[in-house]
């Protein structure tokens, strides 16, 4: 190919290879990508040598050539914009077209400079002409619409107008919709003509494209009240056209519109329920469904009839599309509507086992919005089982479903906590599990904000720390750095602390990452702690005990009262006694283990390892510790001080923190928030700012002797937290495990046996048969304090009400302008429009907030176009008269009859807008809307 | 509207790819990889539907007529609350897949029925135009409503240009149009009509053309 750019043949430069040449030389070459790479860069030698021919044929060829690359090579074909320009003005029609082709696929103002220079072309091409044939037109206005600017857009607006009212409509209305996207300037110009489309009269594919452009427009607006006022038209279609495709984009306009007009919504029930009977046509049957669902949600016979049909594309077996269609359809009726889930309950749960992705998908997201307090417990236990069997990421899926709903709006769902703190760990048992961070945020915040589930947390907590398996899992480590961390900070609702302190320490802990093993080695310091001071206290209270009672119980004994024969009596939560030997082994053991570590390269671990050796050293020291007469202990007074700090440092309970808790700290004062922070880049330079994960694990994290400036400030919702307290006590125990059926769950240690339960979907259903009616039977556990802060915790607040409070755009402006934009009195209440615009003046003048009230700068927008558009005002007026005449208003006619009080009333309202002491009151009582077509 | 219109083979090459907004060329490399990854993931007789979100993105044609809207959005980043519903139905006949991406002012089921509309068209119309890259293959059609003809291979130039004409007539701007192959077929004719009797001069004599074959 190096030898065809320096010096072309004769053969090249005389005979040019075709399209059809190219695509034979790539399909031959198409064997290997390195042949393909080479041909396609041959091609392109060649193209850049021809384009540049003066002839133009040859320049169109490679032209043609070049599209086909860069369109299906994926090439840069920009630098070409030029050439492209060239061809258009060719009297030769395929070399326009081959340049239009090229330019509709390439140009785009973002990238292509050059495009100012078409505009003269596409001018004299768009103009009525018998030598601008369709073929040519076509392309011109399909340029138009693809990649026009805002320059172009409107300078060309009103070259469109002609072709708008042509033979080629439909593809200038396309067209025009694009150049309003573009350039909302346009919309003065272009919209009318767009309107004058909808009438019956106009050729039906004209309809079609016009219905198709105002649907775009409704939907993308970010309100759509500008086209209330075309909702006449838009009815007259949906009860008199037979074409599906005006029918779908008609209800698609009626969805958005019904909100803004609740009169909508009954008027059109009768036709929409007439086309969901009778046709036949399924495209068109699945948008009345979702027209019902969405708007005509509060009446039931209309639901009804949707929830008919829904079932019958469920029922098509041999079509997995409806079927899909038909589970997203129940997926839209949303809450109110369980009955109609309820109803389809087995095709729901049987869908889980299909084929389909997609149809699984839905099935999925169906069931966990059927949910709720009385069946949580069945339907989840029943998913994490069948999460075990199915393929990685649908169990992950299913995972992360069950893990959103029931954390949703902080576990509103949730009434066992001990049931579903044993899911989380069964959860993490799934071997495709990769919901490690979920998992791991749930169980810590749990142990948070539920004091009643802390044992079974623990106790969870311990099955996972002590199985080696999940250690070599990457996905896992989050969810045990939780268990960790929640087995060190509640341990005093572990029942064998050397057991846990082995799970802790054992070998393979050295495959986790340093943070979540750093956060292991804090767990030991707190179980060390936690041994130790129970240990003392236990000596304390015996001693206080046995003084008291020495002279009665004990006197003929020696006096000396060693460790063995202590007795807890109550302020610890362990049934079985701490012996001295015990907390001794405990203690040489988590020295041995600990103790290379002290050496480690990773200073978090280090850190803390040093922290347990210190203790335990601390420990050691005092005096008495090696004898064996435990009684002299609590006499040592440094014991008792080791022991006040201690315990001073871990007694404050972690709460969780608001989300707005930053936002409730005052600024101290000559704080200044908003100064410039840019030099403290300087000062940290390099230093990586990120905040690490163990932070929140290490929040206490202080060396032993350093206990007194302990408590890193933590809020907590002290009132609930104490009041709390005084209820169930510092320590306390679990309601053994109560007799409700739903409580049967597997242990979360035994995936095995769950697995062997569900052999196929076929169980779930059986298994499931009642659980979707919301039981009222009352929970014989009541639910526990569930810590929740504020309104802002864990709530989502929905971004609805901010798309709400979006201020109108521009186009809506020049759009409602248009509509609107009409002072004629209104001869019939079928000038709707003219009655609305004076009713907006009224609203302006009076400042009142009402739907029709707009920003200002579009105000602005308003008043220009006004004074540009007064020749327009006339034909619009025009326009209506003689549409009063035509034949399809027969409807509008009788509801003008019906409303010809209400008609009456606005004359008189005119009239007092002229005099222009229209009282605020008086306008505020009517309704925002008028009667429209109602 | 209609996002993009692609047609590509069993192995991932496309054969005609159509965006309605712009998209550079390696966004429509890497757009044309990840529906066809998507697809060829997809077994048979499943759904025809994907969810495409999170390959297209929001509309940029909606974007437009609302820019500031479309930055607060992302500012708050809100944007699970304003997921444009973009979704991509596809058909898979014979070695091609031919994909729709649309947004949410498209019917699916009515979009389903376009490819089937696309389809047949370009199946009347390459019958008789080069029949030998055409393989006429018998597939069993959406619905069982009708057994049809389908093309394969439509790779040489001239198809391809007439695939786009076809293209056209049917979807102008990202507008459904033309819903019937018949009316499509008559306007392609009657383009094919004018461009012959516009030049007299054709681009390059057939028999030199063939030279270059192999």
């Amino acid at each position: 190919m190096a030898a065809t750019s320096s010096s072309p043949s004769l053969v090249d430069t005389l005979f040019q290879r075709s399209l059809d040449d190219l695509i034979r030389a790539l399909r031959s070459s198409s064997s290997s990508s390195v042949l393909e790479a080479a041909a396609i860069a041959r091609a392109l030698d060649e193209i850049r040598r021809e384009i540049r021919s003066p002839d133009l044929d040859t320049k169109a060829v490679a032209l043609q050539k070049l599209t086909y690359l860069a369109s299906l090579h994926h090439l840069d074909m920009s630098w070409a914009a030029f050439h492209a320009l060239e061809l258009l003005p060719s009297p030769s029609l395929p070399h326009p077209r081959v340049a239009y082709l090229a330019a509709s696929l390439s140009f785009h103002p973002s990238s292509t400079d050059l495009l100012p220079l078409a505009t003269h072309q596409l001018r004299k091409h768009l103009a009525p002409s018998p030598s601008n044939t369709p073929a040519l037109v076509a392309p011109a206005l399909h340029l138009l619409a693809l990649a026009s600017s805002a320059d172009l857009a409107c300078h060309l607006a009103s070259d469109l107008l002609p072709i708008l009212s042509g033979p080629l409509r439909p593809k200038a209305i396309a067209t025009a919709l694009r150049a309003f996207a573009v350039c909302p300037d346009a919309a003065p110009v272009l919209f009318k003509p767009l309107v004058d489309c909808l009438s019956l009269s106009s050729e039906p594919r004209a309809v079609s494209a016009a219905v198709s452009a105002f649907c775009e427009l409704a939907l993308a607006a970010p309100d759509p009240s500008p086209y209330l006022p075309l909702a006449p038209e838009f009815y007259r279609l949906l009860v008199d056209s037979h074409n599906n495709w005006v029918l779908i984009k008609v209800l698609k306009i009626f969805a958005r519109l019904a909100p803004l007009e609740p009169r909508l919504a009954v008027r059109i029930h009768d036709p929409v329920c007439h086309l969901l009977r009778r046709s036949p046509a399924k495209s068109l049957v699945f948008e009345c469904i979702r027209t019902v669902l969405s708007s005509l949600s509060d009446h039931d016979a209309a639901v009804r009839l949707a929830v008919d049909k829904i079932k019958e594309f469920l029922a098509s077996d041999d079509d997995p599309n409806l079927r899909y269609l038909g589970l997203q359809a129940l997926a839209m009726l949303g809450p109110a509507y369980l009955w109609a889930v309820e109803e389809s309950r087995e095709v729901v749960i049987q869908s889980l086992n299909d084929t389909d992705t997609n149809i699984r998908h839905e099935a999925l997201c169906l069931i966990m919005g059927m949910l709720c307090e009385s069946n949580v417990v069945e339907i989840c236990n029943l998913l994490i089982k069948y999460a075990m069997k199915s393929d990685p990421d649908f169990a992950n899926e299913i995972l992360d479903a069950v893990l959103a709903t029931c954390g949703r709006n902080v576990y509103e769902l949730i009434v066992d906590f001990d049931w579903y703190v044993s899911l989380l760990g069964e959860m993490a048992r799934n071997p495709h599990c990769a919901k490690g961070d979920e998992i791991e945020r749930q169980l810590v915040d749990i142990g948070l904000r539920v004091r009643d589930a802390r044992p079974e947390l623990v106790l969870v907590a311990r099955d996972l720390l002590i199985d080696p398996a999940p250690l070599g899992n990457p996905f896992l480590c989050r969810v045990l750095s939780a268990a960790a961390w929640v087995s060190g900070e509640y341990v005093e609702s572990s029942r064998n602390l050397l057991e846990l302190v082995e799970a802790l320490l054992q070998p393979r802990t050295n495959r986790l990452s340093s943070l979540v093993r750093a956060v292991y080695i804090q767990a030991v310091f707190k179980v060390v702690t936690f041994s130790f001071i129970s240990f003392i206290k236990q000596i304390q209270a015996f001693d206080t005990k046995s003084s008291a009672d020495r002279n009665a119980a004990f006197e003929s004994e020696n006096g000396v009262a060693t460790a063995d024969k202590a007795v807890i009596f109550d302020s610890i939560d362990n049934n079985e006694t701490i012996k001295h030997e015990s907390v001794s082994h405990l203690l040489d053991f988590v020295e041995t283990t600990v103790g290379p570590l002290s050496e480690c390269d990773d200073v978090e671990i280090q850190e803390r390892a040093r922290n347990v050796l210190g203790l335990i050293h601390i420990i050691r020291e005092t005096r008495y510790w090696d004898i064996v007469a435990e009684h002299g202990l609590t006499r040592d007074k440094k014991i008792s001080e080791i022991v006040e700090l201690m315990e001073a440092a871990f007694s404050e309970e972690l709460g969780p923190v608001s989300t707005n808790a930053q936002k409730r700290d005052t600024v101290p004062e000559g704080l200044i928030l908003n100064e410039n922070l840019s030099d403290l880049a300087e000062i940290l330079g390099d230093i990586d700012v990120t905040p690490c994960t163990s932070i929140l694990f290490s929040l206490r994290c202080h060396h032993p002797t350093e206990t007194k400036e302990d408590s890193a400030p933590v809020i907590e919702p002290s009132s609930l937290l104490a009041e709390h307290r005084k209820r169930h006590g510092l320590y306390y125990l679990p309601t053994e495990k109560d007799e409700v059926e739903s409580n049967d769950y597997p242990l979360a240690s035994d995936p095995l046996l769950a697995v062997s339960h569900v052999d196929d979907a076929k169980d779930i259903v059986k298994l499931t048969a009642q659980s979707f009616i919301p039981r009222k039977a009352k929970p014989t556990k009541p639910r526990p304090v569930v810590i929740r802060l504020d309104e802002g915790d864990g709530v989502s607040r929905s971004g609805l009400t901010m798309v709400k409070e979006f201020k109108d755009d521009l186009l809506s402006g020049a759009i409602r302008n248009v509509l609107l934009g009409n002072e004629s009195k209104p001869s019939s209440s079928r000038d709707m429009s003219s009655d609305r615009t004076s009713r907006r003046g009224e609203n302006d003048a009076s400042n009142n907030n009402d739907l029709f009230s707009q920003p200002k700068e579009s105000n602005a927008l308003d008043g220009r176009k006004h004074r540009k558009s007064s020749s327009r005002k006339s034909r619009h007026h025009a326009r209506h008269k003689e549409k009063n005449g035509s034949p399809g208003n027969e409807d509008i006619e009788e509801t003008s009859h019906r409303h010809s009080t209400r008609s009456s009333r606005h004359q008189g309202r005119h009239k007092h807008r002229q005099r222009g002491d229209a009282p605020p009151d008086v306008v505020s009582q009517e309704p925002v809307i008028q009667d429209f077509l109602l | 509207m209609i996002r993009a219109v692609i047609v590509m083979n069993t192995q991932g090459k496309p054969r005609l790819l159509k965006f309605y907004e712009f998209q550079p060329p390696e966004k429509q490399q890497e757009l044309t990889r990840s529906v066809f990854a998507v697809l060829s993931g997809r077994p048979d007789n499943v759904s025809n539907f994907v969810e495409a979100d999170a390959i297209f993105g929001p509309v940029i044609f909606s974007s437009l007529l609302f820019v500031s809207f479309v930055a607060e959005i992302t500012k708050k980043k809100k944007q699970e609350e304003f997921k444009e519903g973009t979704r991509l139905v596809y058909k898979h006949l014979a070695t091609l897949y031919f994909v729709f991406v649309f947004d949410s002012c498209e019917n699916e089921l009515a979009m389903l029925d376009l490819i089937q509309v696309l389809v047949e068209t370009l199946d009347r119309c390459f019958k008789n135009v080069c029949e030998l890259d055409i393989v006429f293959n018998f597939n069993k059609i959406y619905n069982n409503q009708m057994k049809t003809t389908v093309f394969m291979y439509v790779e040489l130039g001239s198809s391809y240009v007439q695939m786009h004409t076809i293209l056209d007539e049917i979807i102008f701007g990202g507008q459904v149009l033309e819903t019937s192959s018949e009316r499509v077929l008559k306007a392609v004719e009657e383009i094919s009509r004018l461009e012959k009797s516009s030049s007299s001069v054709s681009f390059v004599p057939k028999s030199v053309s063939g030279r270059f074959g192999r």
